[in-house]
């Protein structure tokens, strides 16, 4: 199993939920974050303050999978996350050592399968 | 503002026997036409509220800004021109340059178009309140993805091109007062206009990238229920203002501002009840909005028992239509199309069923003997529809050729207030670093190791 991790545009959660729905995964967090990827700073400017945003709004996605659904997850949030430019985000895949369901007590790749 | 037969029957109910020409000058007139001057102007604050609260959180700023900037762009318009073009001289179509840059407006109770008893300068900008919020209203159709400078530029043009003549022809002595169509308070000339123009403006600027992909919610709820509060209390101004007096005519449109919402809200909320098992907060505020449309034109013609059938009924088309709306390709959305272009025509036609002379000293609509009044109302209506939609698709289609209409799809995913205005509606302020001067100042990223780029 794995824990696959990725920080997305906020603007492109829609896209990737989509992406991920038609990929059959399911089950996933989300979390809103703020955090800096190297994309121009955007500039506000408050009654003659000027301000640069260093850290933008970003969304935290975390998804565990079986093995085999490493490869549509990932497929499916890179499709779904890309502009091609710079601030896009990133995608961790993480070994997992031990994953349990906490309402039937299954481990590991049951415990990831979906519930149909 | 009504027809200029108004002043007459205002005259018949003093029972005085001046000229028409010659009305005293009113200090307790005065006094409440200064008051009701200021409720018109709070409507377009409070309509910032209501659209603000009904888009996303990353556009509330620039919803907002659609209807304050309105407030100064629209306003210096109206001093400038708009005013002279809407009501002055003896033409059937426009107005003519004798106010032009507020010229012979003084403070006299003379030298305006109507006979008032007020000074002609309080009643110029009491006008002046009504086409700032006629232009604000139409933002409601393309908030979310309209270019802020082409905005600008749109509702300024619109004031004077669109705005001022439908004035003329209902209100400044033209060829729609002349053939007999009645209107209060501006049914016709802001809810059926507005209603329109956003018609129009939705098609001419075309959808959403989200619209009919995802769901689109409004961020804040309470802004709406805000908004839809302090809309009814400035519209207390709106209508019983256009009495244009501290009379027995405004105590009746007051009283019938209060009591054709109440119906709509009780007929919506049984709609609503009916049809889903819950009367919602946003459905509420809307039928608020609605009741006080359907109400406008009629607001001291017709009797308070007729003015509470007329909220009631006013609730079915509107709600209606808005059901249908949101199922469509059409993206007006906010619904001002709904709300105030189908809430005016019904307000408009029912005018015409539900007006009885024994109120109103003018005029019988259909229900006091009179059927042909509806039809005046109908066929008056119908041409504000026409013009108002041309002219309007028209006016766009040349402002998007100086500069676009439309933000880029980038820019309408990051946010219209970002992008737009260069500020956020709720930011923390965490990870905003001060900028001193143009030059950038060397300042260090916070990188920490195993940053996301």
């Amino acid at each position: 199993m794995k824990l696959i991790v990725a920080i997305i545009r906020s603007e492109k959660l829609n896209d990737v939920l989509e992406a991920l729905f038609k990929a059959e995964v399911r089950g996933l967090s989300i979390s809103r974050i703020q955090g800096h990827g190297g994309e121009m700073e955007q500039v506000e400017t408050y009654r003659g303050t000027t301000v640069k945003m260093e850290l933008s709004e970003k969304v935290r996605l975390e998804i565990g999978v079986s093995d085999h659904f490493v490869e549509p997850t990932v497929q499916a949030i890179m499709e779904g996350a890309r502009t091609g430019e710079v601030g896009d985000g990133k995608i961790f895949v993480l070994p997992v050592e031990k994953v349990y369901r906490i309402r039937t007590g299954e481990q590991d790749t049951a415990a990831v399968t979906p519930v149909s | 503002m009504k027809n200029l037969r108004m002043p007459l029957f205002l005259l018949a109910l003093l029972g005085s026997l001046a000229f028409a020409e010659d009305l005293e000058f009113s200090a307790a007139d005065t006094a409440w036409m200064l008051v009701a001057t200021g409720l018109v102007l709070l409507m377009t604050p409070a309509l910032a509220f209501f659209y603000g609260g009904l888009v996303r959180s990353k556009n509330a700023l620039n919803t907002m800004m659609m209807s304050f900037s309105a407030l100064g762009f629209v306003a210096v318009a109206w001093a400038l021109l708009g005013y002279s073009l809407a009501l002055s001289g003896e033409g059937n179509f426009i107005g003519d340059l004798r106010y032009l840059f507020l010229n012979n407006v003084g403070l006299e109770n003379k030298g305006a178009i109507a006979d008032i008893s007020i000074p002609h300068m309080l009643w110029m900008i009491f006008q002046g309140t009504f086409a700032i919020i006629t232009a604000a209203l139409i933002s409601g159709a393309v908030v979310e993805r309209m270019r802020f400078p082409a905005f600008l530029l749109f509702i300024t043009l619109w004031s004077l091109f669109v705005y001022a003549p439908l004035a003329k022809w209902v209100w400044g002595g033209g060829f729609l007062a002349d053939l007999g169509a009645w209107d209060f308070a501006g049914g016709t000339v802001v809810h059926i206009n507005s209603g329109m123009a956003a018609l129009a403006a939705a098609l001419v600027l075309g959808a959403r990238k989200d619209f009919g992909r995802q769901a689109i919610l409004p961020h804040n709820v309470p802004f709406v229920l805000l908004g839809a509060a302090l809309l009814w209390f400035g519209w207390f101004g709106f209508n019983a203002g256009s009495a244009w007096a501290a009379s027995a005519t405004a105590g009746l449109a007051l009283t019938n501002t209060i009591l054709a919402p109440a119906a709509t809200v009780v007929a919506w909320s049984l709609i609503d009840l009916r049809r889903t098992g819950r009367v919602t907060a946003v459905g509420l505020a809307t039928a608020i909005v609605v009741g006080l449309v359907v109400i406008t034109p009629a607001a001291a013609f017709v009797s308070p028992l007729f003015a509470l059938a007329m909220g009631a009924i006013g609730a079915f088309p509107s709600y209606y239509v808005l059901l249908w709306r949101a199922r469509s390709s059409l993206d007006d959305s906010l619904d001002v199309f709904a709300v105030h272009g189908v809430g005016g025509i019904t307000g408009a036609i029912l005018t015409g069923v539900f007006a009885q002379e024994s109120v109103n000293g003018l005029f019988n609509g259909l229900i006091a003997g009179n059927p042909a009044q509806v039809l005046i109302q109908a066929f008056a209506a119908l041409i504000a529809v026409v013009f108002s939609l041309t002219v309007t698709f028209v006016l766009l289609k040349l402002v998007g050729a100086i500069t676009p209409l439309k933000a880029t799809l980038k820019e309408e995913g990051v946010g219209m207030d970002i992008t737009q205005h260069g500020e956020e509606a709720y930011t923390s302020g965490e990870g905003a670093i001060l900028v001193r001067s143009e030059t950038p100042m060397p300042v260090a990223r916070p990188k920490p190791a195993g940053g996301t780029d």
